[in-house]
């Protein structure tokens, strides 16, 4: 589904990314965890084509992200996003919010969109606050909102960027139980998160990044108990004492 | 459309006489402003509620009328009124006193926002620190509050002297010849209006665009840099 | 030139009565004289503030966006106006543009009247000097909202125009009525520049007034007092519309950030 084939970025002079590949399948869920400054969200910005990079390739669904002829807004229509900061937009209900890029994009109907919308605001668990502003949210239920808004336009793949970095502890659940549902119904998901018990409930893999580089990519289990890496070891040792 | 450039050059020492009173009113406008502006500031912000409210009457009033308006009240009533109170019976030539009072006045107005902003902008834990060490009210102001708000204003301060180099043109209404009312008038006589009115118009670009500059350095030296 | 007051009229003995003797032009009285310039002041501040806030907005949008072209010809057109004096901008309008343009200049001199050469020439020259100053503020405002608005915009499908009309714009506008209401107050401040190419708006006239009637004070007065009416009266304005605008809990960019 998205494959990442050797690509590198720079910001000036500065190396975000060296040669990292990886492939994420068909129902896969992925973690991404590593040091800040690791190049974790300019890594999944760049399957979304949010990032430009220099060298390598990434497809997505047999197209390739790079490449000119490529249409980049409607292969963003099927790759959802998540943000850190939610990034919801503040002059709209959270049900405008929802319908919106359903209208604008994929043309549906307003009442289609808003049907969507409802059924998903569900599934999150906030149908009451339809009308609602985001400011007048809370940050685990803007983010919960921010979820729903990226289903909404039925996308094959998901891509979280540190999606409860930015929350209060207390709120972190509420977030991580809908990423688990999502992943239980089958989305493939590719996750830049620090949360290992996440990871561990969840994920397929788990990808380890450090200084731009992919430094390990595998399975959740051999990852957590067996890591090949002292940098990975020494990660891990600091995450998991809480 | 043939352009005539050839009286430019003839007519540079007059232009240049006329660039002396421009460059007179920037200068004691901006100076004469930025004193009176820190004394209204000052002002505002005293603990004096009569003082205060004189002062912010003061900025208001003449922040909200244009300044062709104030060229023209002081043209038309005060000075000549000061004078014929000063000097009874005389006549004398007004037009650049008049341009130099109404300038200095109508830019305290602006300079005392500039500078209350530039003081509040500094945080009050600094002011509480300095009382805490003993200074009085006037003290931390000298010494803790001003030092600190100037570096913030300086750049600000310079951008409203450019503004001013280019309002100074406005003296055209009180009939005053400054650089462009010369220009104006040499194209007039000489049939080269256009040519007049455009090179005016390149020179201020030119100087405008230059000093702007300068001032995003020393904005970028004084304020952008140090926080890194 | 100077001129002479001999009577230093003492506050208390303001002449009303001057409001409604005959005007400088002989139509009506002098009060409606000076309200017709408020009027014009006023004709002339709204129709340039549509040419400031529709070339303003193309501009500071031009600057926020990628590459170089569009963001440089933002840079220069904000530079070209706002280092050139408003006066020389209105001169190179009324006189310079009309002689030297071929076809369209002679028609403009010929066969429209003076009063709409002048409105036209000050429209033109105050709303593209204006435009420099509302480019810088939504320029600002837009960058106001960081780049995490813009890609979740593009994100969701949208393209960058979409995203701009339907996100980024909405909310630039409302964070900046504040700076735009001053730049407002401030065009209108600048119309009496027109008064140079002959407009007759209201500072003009308050200076016509005093010399006809010789009530200087009461003249400027007057005129100062319509101008501070209508400052209270756009600021009152300002007000209302972000009350209206105002989304709830929404107290400034970065909410729960």
């Amino acid at each position: 589904m998205i494959s990442i084939r050797n690509i590198s970025k720079w910001f000036g002079e500065f190396q975000a990314l060296n040669k990292c590949s990886t492939e994420v399948g068909k129902g896969e869920v992925v973690v991404v965890c590593g040091p800040s400054g690791s190049g974790k969200s300019t890594l999944i910005k760049c399957v979304n084509g949010l990032e430009s990079f220099q060298e390598g390739e990434v497809w997505v669904d047999g197209v390739s992200v790079a490449s000119r002829k490529t249409d980049l807004p409607k292969l963003r229509a099927r790759v959802g996003m998540v943000f850190q900061h939610f990034e919801l937009f503040p002059h709209l209900t959270v049900v405008d919010n929802i319908t919106l890029a359903q209208c604008r994009v994929l043309g549906r109907s307003k009442k289609q969109a808003v049907d969507k919308a409802v059924q998903l605001l569900e599934m999150v668990g906030l149908v009451e606050h339809q009308p609602k502003f985001p400011a007048q949210l809370s940050g685990g239920q803007q983010q919960r909102v921010a979820i729903a808004r990226a289903l909404a336009m039925d996308p094959i793949a998901m891509l979280f960027d540190e999606p409860t970095s930015a929350l209060d502890p207390e709120m972190i659940n509420e977030v991580l139980d809908v990423m688990v549902k999502l992943a239980q119904l089958g989305m493939t998901m590719l996750v830049v998160t620090h949360e290992m018990g996440f990871a561990k409930r969840v994920a397929d893999r788990v990808i380890f990044m450090d200084r731009g580089e992919i430094v390990e990519d595998r399975p959740k289990q051999t990852f957590f108990e067996n890591p090949e890496t002292d940098r990975a070891r020494q990660f891990l040792s600091k995450i998991l004492t809480h | 459309m043939l352009f005539d450039w050839s009286s430019i050059t003839g007519s540079l020492p007059i232009l240049w006489q006329g660039m002396i009173v421009t460059i007179q009113i920037t200068l004691v406008g901006a100076l004469v402003g930025i004193l009176l502006g820190m004394v209204l500031a000052v002002l505002r912000l005293s603990r004096s509620r009569i003082l205060s409210w004189l002062a912010a009457a003061y900025v208001t009033v003449f922040r909200s009328i244009p300044l062709v308006m104030v060229l023209f009240w002081f043209h038309l009533i005060l000075i000549p009124l000061a004078a014929g109170l000063l000097f009874p019976g005389q006549r004398l030539e007004l037009g650049l006193l008049t341009a130099l009072t109404a300038f200095s006045l109508f830019e305290a107005s602006y300079y005392a926002e500039i500078i209350r902003a530039g003081i509040m902008s500094v945080t009050k834990g600094q002011f509480s620190a300095g009382l805490a060490l003993g200074m009085n009210r006037g003290q931390v102001m000298r010494l803790v509050v001003l030092p600190q708000a100037l570096r913030r204003m300086i750049p600000l301060l310079l951008t409203q002297a450019i503004i001013l180099f280019q309002d100074s043109t406005l003296v055209y209404v009180i009939n005053l010849d400054d650089f462009f009312r010369k220009a104006y008038n040499i194209g007039n006589t000489v049939g080269t209006l256009n040519e007049m009115i455009l090179f005016a118009g390149a020179v201020y670009l030119v100087i405008c665009t230059l000093a702007s500059g300068c001032v995003r350095q020393l904005h970028r030296k004084l304020i952008v840099l140090p926080v890194k | 030139m100077t001129f002479h007051l001999s009577p230093v009229l003492p506050l208390g003995a303001f002449d009303f009565s001057v409001f409604l003797r005959p005007s400088p032009e002989a139509v009506l009285n002098n009060l409606s004289y000076l309200l017709v310039g408020l009027g014009l002041s006023l004709l002339l501040a709204l129709a340039s503030w549509v040419v400031a806030f529709v070339v303003g907005s193309v501009v500071g949008v031009m600057r926020t966006l990628p590459g170089r072209i569009l963001p440089s010809i933002g840079v220069c057109y904000v530079e070209l106006f706002r280092n050139v004096p408003l006066l020389v901008q209105l001169f190179v309008w009324f006189f310079v543009v009309p002689d030297i343009t071929p076809l369209l200049g002679d028609r403009f001199k010929q066969q429209v009247s003076p009063f709409w050469q002048e409105f036209i020439a000050g429209t033109v020259c105050l709303g593209l000097f204006t435009a420099a100053r509302v480019a810088e503020q939504v320029r600002a405002g837009i960058g106001s909202l960081g780049s995490g608005q813009l890609g979740a915009g593009l994100a969701l499908g949208l393209r960058r125009t979409q995203v701009y009309l339907l996100v980024l714009l909405p909310v630039a506008y409302r964070i900046l009525i504040p700076t735009l209401t001053s730049e407002l107050l401030n065009l209108i401040k600048n119309t009496a520049v027109a008064s140079t190419i002959g407009y007759l708006e209201l500072a003009q006239r308050s200076a016509s007034m005093a010399e006809t009637t010789a009530r200087v004070y009461e003249a400027f007065t007057a005129a100062t007092v319509l101008y501070a009416i209508l400052n209270l009266l756009v600021m009152f304005l300002a007000r209302a519309l972000e009350r209206i605008s105002a989304l709830p809990g929404f107290l400034g960019v970065g909410g729960n950030k």
